[in-house]
């Protein structure tokens, strides 16, 4: 098993009546963590939602390979991962229960299950939370519950929209720990964020801000081009409401 | 009303679902004119304390009054006078921002006539076109919150709470929600707001940190600080790229370090120890004391409870 890369040529994306992405070049690296980051409105979400699949670029290409094998889009979904912004879940159905749901889905062995899903539920501090229904649980805890369902599977492309919204400070240490994990050899992760700290944490950062492609590079790269000492200021300088 | 008075009084409040208390035995003021922020790891029971607040939940025991009113039965008194911005997003998708607000307005009981111009100055106080033509589900994230806290101000109500107002929105956007927060403060109205992101914390005038239904600290930023670091954090920065290295060393010795962007941070140390930790990797790293921050003061309370 080996991470995808990803490279998106020339991509643009009309969403309803506003031009989403414009001529979006960017490579995804195998193996590396990257970081979307821009503005709200900047087309952080289509992205990912192309990358995964789930719509299709109006112009351009995306195309993904596994070591120096091209892989079709649709062989590509199959081995990638999916974590909208607003994940929606079943309210009567317990943690427990939507983590054996994905394991069924994902047909995971049931040792590798256990350890898996133990893990996952001590990084968050959702174990005492394991049989309260998904409908009950406060709001930072119902996005965990979403991203523990994603993180359960190893897909070679993991694409996490906003993970860390509403997740408390702790829970953000332990959840980037264990994506940092996660990410190598087999798994290539794409997030998007709005939390600086994790940009800088980034192997590999690109900037998107009304639907172009500022920059990419390593965040050190990013931030000398821009001349700047904190992400933060590419916003302050590059959003107009 | 006694100006000097405090605004909402909460004592002894315990919230529980069935046999699990959510918010377990709390009690704290808020003075009129405040920015309250209110702290605490997923699941610790803000909301539920906010929604008994605002008298969409019942008290199990205890009391909460605001502005000297018991809250339990003088809901209909108070509820012109508290705006609640929900941390779910509570406006019509298919409606646009107008359409939306007309809409609130209207359960207020207001006229047309009063939501047009109450509209057209929240408007402006926000810096939204009034005309955006489009429904609240095709706006942008910022937007979208920019157009929410609008629809909890419409009726003007003397204290505002806002749920993570700003979750999920760019480091500008949550720039002038902030701008804004102060601004109502400074006419009088009383903020009580909660948040994850730990800078947007620094702006609040006290704040109070929540853990499993209990606050577990109180007080204005810097008297946590204080309280939480006696002794600095020191912050570990790298020249070449053995950070990775450097945890897996401090770890083995029992320092706990946590990742910040791309530097270290070590909460509890002793300077020594960690000195001899990382001298083999000499001119990699080197060593800083930091001003702590309140993300900092987070972790420190919450995890190291855990701990225990
Ligand atoms: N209707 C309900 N039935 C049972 N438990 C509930 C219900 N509503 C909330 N809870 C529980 O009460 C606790 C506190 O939830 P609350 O929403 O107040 O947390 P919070 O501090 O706002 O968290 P977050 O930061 O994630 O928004 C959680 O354990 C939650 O699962
Ligand atoms: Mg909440």
């Amino acid at each position: 098993m080996t991470a995808l890369r990803a490279e998106v040529h020339q991509v643009s994306k009309k969403m309803g009546r506003a031009q989403a992405l414009k001529r979006v070049d960017a490579v995804f690296g195998a193996g590396e963590v990257h970081g979307i980051i821009g503005p709200n409105g900047a087309g952080k979400t289509t992205l990912i939602r192309l990358l995964a699949g789930l719509l299709h670029p109006d112009q351009g290409q995306i195309s993904y390979a596994e070591e120096k094998d091209a892989l079709s889009g649709s062989q590509a979904k199959r081995v990638t991962g999916y974590f909208p912004q607003e994940p929606s879940l079943y309210p009567d159905l317990t943690c427990e229960e939507h983590l054996e749901f994905f394991r069924d889905l994902y047909d995971l062995p049931q040792a590798e299950f256990a350890q898996r899903s133990e893990e996952l539920l001590r990084a968050t501090g959702m174990t005492p939370f394991k049989d309260r229904p998904a409908g009950k649980l406060s709001g930072g805890m119902y996005k965990k519950l979403g991203l523990m369902c994603v993180l359960l599977n190893r897909p070679k492309l993991l694409l996490l929209d906003e993970p860390t919204v509403g997740v408390d400070p702790v829970s953000r240490q332990e959840l980037w720990d264990l994506v940092y994990g996660f990410a190598g050899e087999n798994m290539t992760v794409i997030l998007s964020t709005s939390y600086m700290d994790e940009a800088s944490r980034c192997a590999c950062v690109h900037v998107l801000s009304g639907g172009e492609m500022l920059d990419s590079g390593t965040p050190k790269e990013v931030m000398k081009r821009f001349n700047i000492t904190d992400f933060s200021e590419i916003f302050l300088n590059h959003e107009s409401k | 009303m006694n100006q000097n008075e405090p605004v909402i009084r909460v004592k002894d409040l315990v919230v529980s679902f069935g046999a699990f208390r959510a918010v377990d035995g709390v009690s704290f003021d808020v003075r009129r004119g405040e920015i309250f922020g209110f702290l605490g790891a997923n699941g610790a029971g803000k909301t539920t304390t906010i929604r008994t607040i605002c008298g969409i939940l019942n008290p199990s025991s205890g009391s909460v009054e605001v502005d000297g009113h018991d809250i339990s039965s003088s809901t209909a008194v108070l509820k012109p006078h508290i705006g609640y911005m929900s941390q779910k997003f509570t406006l019509y998708p298919d409606l646009t921002v107008r359409e939306n607000l007309y809409f609130a307005g209207s359960l207020y009981g207001m006229t047309p006539k009063q939501i047009a111009e109450r509209s057209h100055k929240l408007m402006d106080f926000i810096g939204l076109s009034e005309e955006l033509p489009d429904p609240v589900s095709h706006l942008s994230g910022g937007v979208k919150q920019m157009a929410a806290l609008a629809s909890s101000l419409l009726h003007d109500p003397e204290l505002v709470f806002l749920d993570e107002p700003t979750a999920g929105t760019s480091p500008q956007t949550r720039a002038s929600f902030w701008a804004l927060i102060r601004r109502l403060a400074e006419r009088g109205k009383t903020v009580f707001v909660t948040t994850h992101y730990m800078d947007e914390a620094e702006y609040c005038g006290r704040i109070a940190l929540m853990e499993r239904g209990k606050i577990v600290a109180m007080g204005t930023p810097a008297e946590l600080k204080k309280k939480f670091f006696p002794v600095k954090p020191l912050e570990l920065s790298f020249t070449k790229p053995v950070q990775h290295a450097v945890r897996q060393a401090l770890e083995k010795a029992g320092i706990a370090s946590a990742v910040f962007g791309a530097t270290l941070r070590v909460r509890a140390p002793e300077r020594a120890e960690l000195e001899r930790v990382i001298a083999p990797f000499q001119d990699g790293v080197s060593v800083q004391e930091a001003e702590p921050t309140l993300e900092d003061v987070f972790l420190q309370a919450v995890s190291g409870r855990k701990a225990v």
